[in-house]
Order: C-alpha cells, then structure tokens, then sequence
C-alpha cells in the first residue's frame, strides 16, 4: 500500500518525502483546491522546486483541484489544470464532472484521481467515474464502513484510497454544505469548511465562547480543551438537551486496520492534514511508514502498536482519536 | 408559466400519514411530484409497490410523477434496491430523479432518460453539457449557489440553444428549490438515534417520533440545523416566493417546494397565486404565507451564507 502524504508547503512536502511517503499531494494557493488556508499551498515556482525534490528520491506527488468551480470562475480552474500538467504531476485529484471531463479530454495522459470529495460510495459511482472520465484511482469518503470498503475493494473498477489519519469528516465529502449555511464558504465553493475568518473567540463570564460568523458553536469552562469551531463538532441543545449532536472533537486513525485494508487490497492510505505544521507531517509520516513496513513482518509486537497509537494520539484532536465509520458501533 | 413542484418527502412520516398527505396533493395545484424515501434506506413503511400506487393515484390527477432515489448509496442492498426502483420507473415510464452518481449510472446502463436532484453537484455548464449528453433532461439548481450564477447558466443555456441542433438541448429544464428547509448534509451516522443514545441499527425509527425533524440549537437557542436522521437540513426555512419574476425571467420551468407537515397546503396556495399572477402580468402580490412561526433564510440565492435572510427591498 502506498502511504500517500500531505504538503501544505514546501517544508512540509520535503519532510513527508524524507520520512518515506510514496507520494504527496499539494494545491495551488486559490479556491482550486479543498485545503485553502492562509499562508498555505503552492506557488508555480514552490510547486517546480517541490516536484523535483520528491520525484528525484522516488516520491509522487498529486495535484488536489478538488473544489467546483463556477461558470464566473471556470477558467481559473482549467488553467490550474494546465499548469500542474504543465509541471508533471503523477496524477491530479479532481472532483467535479466537468473538470474532469476538461482533463479527460486536454490532458490524457496525466492520471486522473477521484476526490473524495466526488462522493462516490458505491462501485456503480466509481464505474460512471471510470467509463465517463477514465479515472485511475479514487478515494473513499470517509464514511463508509470496513465491511463497507471490503465490498467495494472486491468490485472497484479502479484503485481505491482511503483516509488513515486526521481530521474526521463526518458527512458524505462533497456534498455537505453546512459551511457556506453558516459562512459564505463550504468545501465544495471555496475549498474551506468553519474558515477562520469567520472564527472569533470571546471570553465571557459563561466560559470561552468560540463563534463561526456570530453563531455560538461552543463554549468551554476553564480546564476544558477548547477545539477549533468546526461547525459540526461544537456542542449544541437538542430538547433541552446540550451536547456534541453531531460529532465530538475526535481524529480517525485507523492504525488498527492496516493489516486489513492491505488484505483487501487498497493501493493507498492518506494522511489528511495540508493545514498542519512540517513537524507534525514528518511525525505522522515516520509513524506511519513504520506501521505499514511493519504489515507483513511477523517481528511486530502489540507493544510497538501500542507506542504508535500513543504517539499519534498525542497529535490529534482534543487527543482522541476514533475509527470513526469504519467501526459499525460509531453509527 | 412556471410550474410547481412538490420536492420528495424528506422526513419519516407514518404510512397511513403519508398516504394522507399524498391523497390530498391529488388536489392541490402542483404539476410534477418527487416520490420514494431519499434520506434512509431503514425507512421502510412504505415499500416501492406502495410508492407506485401513490404514484399512479397523482398521476391519475394530472400530475408527472418522479422517482427520487436515495442520496447517500452506503451498501450492496442499497444499490439493489436503487435497481429496482429504476427498473420499476423505466417501466412505468416515468423519470427518476438521481441524487447521486450510483443512480447516475444505473440509469445510464439502463438508457433511460433522467433528472437530477440539488445534490448531485453541476456547478458549471461543462458538468451540465456531459450530463444532458448522457440523457439529463431537468436539473434542480444547486442549493449553495447564488441567483447571479444562476444567470451566469441560464443565459449560456438559451446561446447554446441557439446555436445547437441537439434535441437534448432544447429540452433542457431548470428548477429551484425555493421553499422549506435546505437539505445540507449525509451521514451514515443517525443523529436522531444519536439524541436518544440509540445504535444506528437498532433504531428504533425514532425519527418517526418528529414529523419536522428535531431542530439543533446552538447554546444561546438559535436555530441551526435541523436533524433528520442521517440527514442534516438548514435550521431556518428557505423561502424564495418574491423571486419567481427573476426566476421567470431567467427561463427557469420549475419551482420545488419541499414538503412539510403543517401548513403544506397555505405554501402551495401562495406560490400558486404567484405564479398566476405573474403569468397575467401583475406585479407579484403575495409575498408572504401565513405560516408558523420559523426562521426563514434565502441567503444563498443572494450569494450571502445560506442562513442570512436578504430584505429585498434593502437590496
């Protein structure tokens, strides 16, 4: 199985490749990509310096233009289209139907990998994907269960790739528009879910409010770990009833499923996390290049597993860390 | 003139609740019906043989009947279940409504013509033109879109019809959903089995027990979203009906209300009168419903966040 990385800037590609990602996936610095943060993503120049590193030492490296674009801004899109073919990408992870289908037709020969934020959840949807645009490869919103990703694994027509470790979405990926209710940006539109500049925390007398573009999300007495306000992990009262109604602050690691995501036949796990620090990238990539080198070696004890899943513990949100969908108990 | 639509049934209702609302649609003025469940497939009161004659019964009342299929596919039983209702609607010659792209491609392999609901995301005319050349005949609109884009596609719409000799083309049908709560959101976790500490299999269908869903407040009792299910739909109520002379002028068909138990029959008496009024060229006088008391939004028509309510006249 391939361990495939992310970079949010150069520092951080060059650390996945050091640590032994098999590929890396970055964005430009616009809305063509789902991870749009200040201060993060690739100029044309960083993105040149950054594909030679990787692809010099062995390293793929992807290109995410996985947000929709819009009749107004279509042409922004289909030029970061051209221009990560321009640079050689192994592969660009789209989306939308009609990038994809620009892609099919303009560049043929660079691989064309499904976004998990296309939503496809069945082999049905990946055989539309497959017959209309060619794609080689897609990855699995998160979803899905491990019987679930079993069923699919047997009857794919194409590569499948599935979430590892990070941020957990909770919602089919793609067609969740809770984002731009609350803000005027959603994944789909501008490529951010709870943008930051819609956040704004206020202490008061209640506790540390966290605020999404003036709705409450959450509000955190002393002692308490106060998370990021993503809108759907924030606690919230249901017939007099507050709590976390959507998701607690959690991460999915699915450390404990490697052996089985391998038995199936999964090409590829991905570490979520373009918006995360250089260190926090080469951690997480040096863990998990160890549990996957680990897979097929009878010398792997619970003992080590137990020290990975700490480790990754610690780097995780509100330090839990959940098998999320996988897990039919989560539901 | 603009045609009504009534959207599919979104919540758990009761059979014999259902069948009632349904029965009473036979009167109402409403030109198409979305049926079948789209939200979860546990929600198994009415079967498709239930469904079909729901829908014979509307269509016996002048109505075109659709089939809507279920957003979110998570199995094998689901697809086969989606098989059947397609096959089930080729035979009875009526269009499915595909809200994702298992349906998509099931109906592709089945040649069948198609439509396809606000979450199968066309977000641009070359997303638009691959579907119409694969058989989309009526697209509804986007939900987090804005009117200005809506614009942006009617008006290459109508070039490309000038300009095409394709059959497809010119039959192409735009609808927007402009009244009821946004559905935003799938999960394959149950939020209303979540609220009563049940596991997803063994929910007891409590969501059932609330015929609006249950509505999500944030801690200062605000209304954010409401839980359905696995579904999530917008806390505030959309209600675009001061907008169907933009909509008419802009060449959109049809106009999707998205039931709800009370009050059902006040909304389609007002967009009705809307809609009339404006065929006969007076200005569009009803502009509001006497409803319940809810929160109302329209803030993604104007290219607001979705919750935001635009006062017009402010504009």
């Amino acid at each position: 199985m391939e361990l495939v990385c992310p970079a949010g800037n150069l520092p951080a590609l060059k650390k996945a490749v050091d640590e032994g990602a098999n590929a890396v996936y970055f964005g430009f610095q616009n809305s063509t990509n789902a991870r749009q943060f200040i201060g993060l993503n690739f100029t044309d120049k960083r993105a040149k310096e950054g594909i030679d590193y990787a692809q010099s030492r062995g390293c793929k490296v992807f290109c995410a233009i996985n947000t929709y674009p819009q009749p107004a801004g279509w042409k922004t899109w289909t030029e970061a289209v051209d221009q990560a073919a321009a640079l050689g990408v192994d592969a660009l992870i789209l989306a939308d139907m009609g990038l994809l289908d620009y892609a099919a037709q303009e560049h043929t020969d660079v691989s064309r990998h499904l976004s998990v934020q296309g939503s496809a959840t069945s082999h049905a949807a990946l055989r539309f994907y497959q017959q209309q645009f060619g794609i080689k490869r897609a990855v699995l919103p998160r979803v899905l269960s491990i019987s679930q990703v079993e069923d699919l694994a047997r009857k794919s027509p194409v590569e499948l790739e599935v979430f590892a470790f990070g941020s957990l979405c909770i919602m089919a990926e793609g067609r969740c528009y809770l984002s731009s209710y609350l803000t005027d940006e959603s994944p789909n539109t501008r490529g951010a879910c709870s943008p930051a500049k819609a956040v704004r925390w206020q202490e008061t007398d209640q506790g540390l409010e966290a605020r999404l573009n003036g709705v409450l999300i959450d509000r955190f007495q002393q002692g308490e770990n106060a998370g990021y306000p993503t809108l759907c992990k924030g606690r919230f009262e249901v017939e007099g009833a507050t709590y976390h109604a959507i998701e607690e602050p959690v991460s999915l690691s699915t450390l404990d499923l490697l052996p089985k995501l391998d038995a199936m036949g999964i090409s590829a796990v991905k570490i979520e996390g373009r918006q995360r620090s250089p260190a926090y990238v080469a951690q997480v990539t040096r863990i998990w290049r160890q549990a996957l080198d680990a897979i097929d070696s009878p010398i792997k004890t619970e003992q080590q597993l137990h020290a990975w899943a700490a480790e990754l513990s610690q780097l995780s949100e509100g330090s839990l860390t959940t098998l999320g969908a996988y897990h039919r108990k989560w539901k | 003139m603009l045609k009504l639509s009534l959207g599919p049934l979104l919540y758990y209702w009761p059979a014999e609740s259902t069948q009632a609302f349904y029965q009473q649609v036979e009167d109402w003025p409403i030109d198409l019906v979305y049926l079948g469940e789209t939200v979860c497939a546990r929600r198994r009161d009415l079967k498709l043989d239930d469904w079909v004659a729901i829908g014979q019964r509307l269509q016996t009342a002048g109505k075109e009947v659709v089939f809507s299929t279920q957003t979110l596919i998570e199995s094998e039983g689901d697809l086969k279940q989606l098989a059947k209702l397609i096959q089930r609607a080729g035979e009875l010659g009526w269009l499915v409504e595909a809200n994702d792209q298992s349906a998509l491609q099931l109906l592709i392999e089945a040649e069948q013509p198609f439509v396809t609901g606000p979450s199968l995301n066309i977000y641009n005319l070359r997303s638009l033109k691959k579907l119409t050349d694969l058989g989309l005949q009526r697209w509804c609109y986007p939900l987090e879109l804005s009117r200005e884009t809506l614009v942006d596609f009617q008006r290459s719409l109508i070039q490309t019809d000038s300009n095409s000799s394709s059959e497809h083309n010119r039959q192409l049908e735009t609808e927007v959903f402009a009244f009821g709560h946004l559905p935003l959101a799938w999960s394959s976790r149950c939020f209303s089995a979540r609220f009563h500490d049940l596991p997803k299999d063994r929910c007891g269908f409590v969501c059932q027990q609330y015929p609006d869903g249950l509505m999500m407040r944030s801690q200062e009792a605000q209304d954010v979203f409401v839980l359905n299910g696995i579904q999530t739909l917008s806390g505030g109520r959309c209600n675009l009906l001061d907008q169907l002379p933009l909509m008419q002028q802009e060449g959109v068909s049809i106009v999707r209300l998205s039931p709800q138990a009370q009050d059902m029959k006040s909304v389609v008496m007002a967009f009705d009168e809307a809609r009339k009024n404006l065929q006969a060229g007076l200005s569009n006088t009803i502009t509001q419903i006497p409803l319940h008391a809810a929160q109302e939004c329209n803030g993604y028509w104007f290219g607001r966040p979705g919750m935001d309510q635009i006062n017009i006249d402010l504009e």
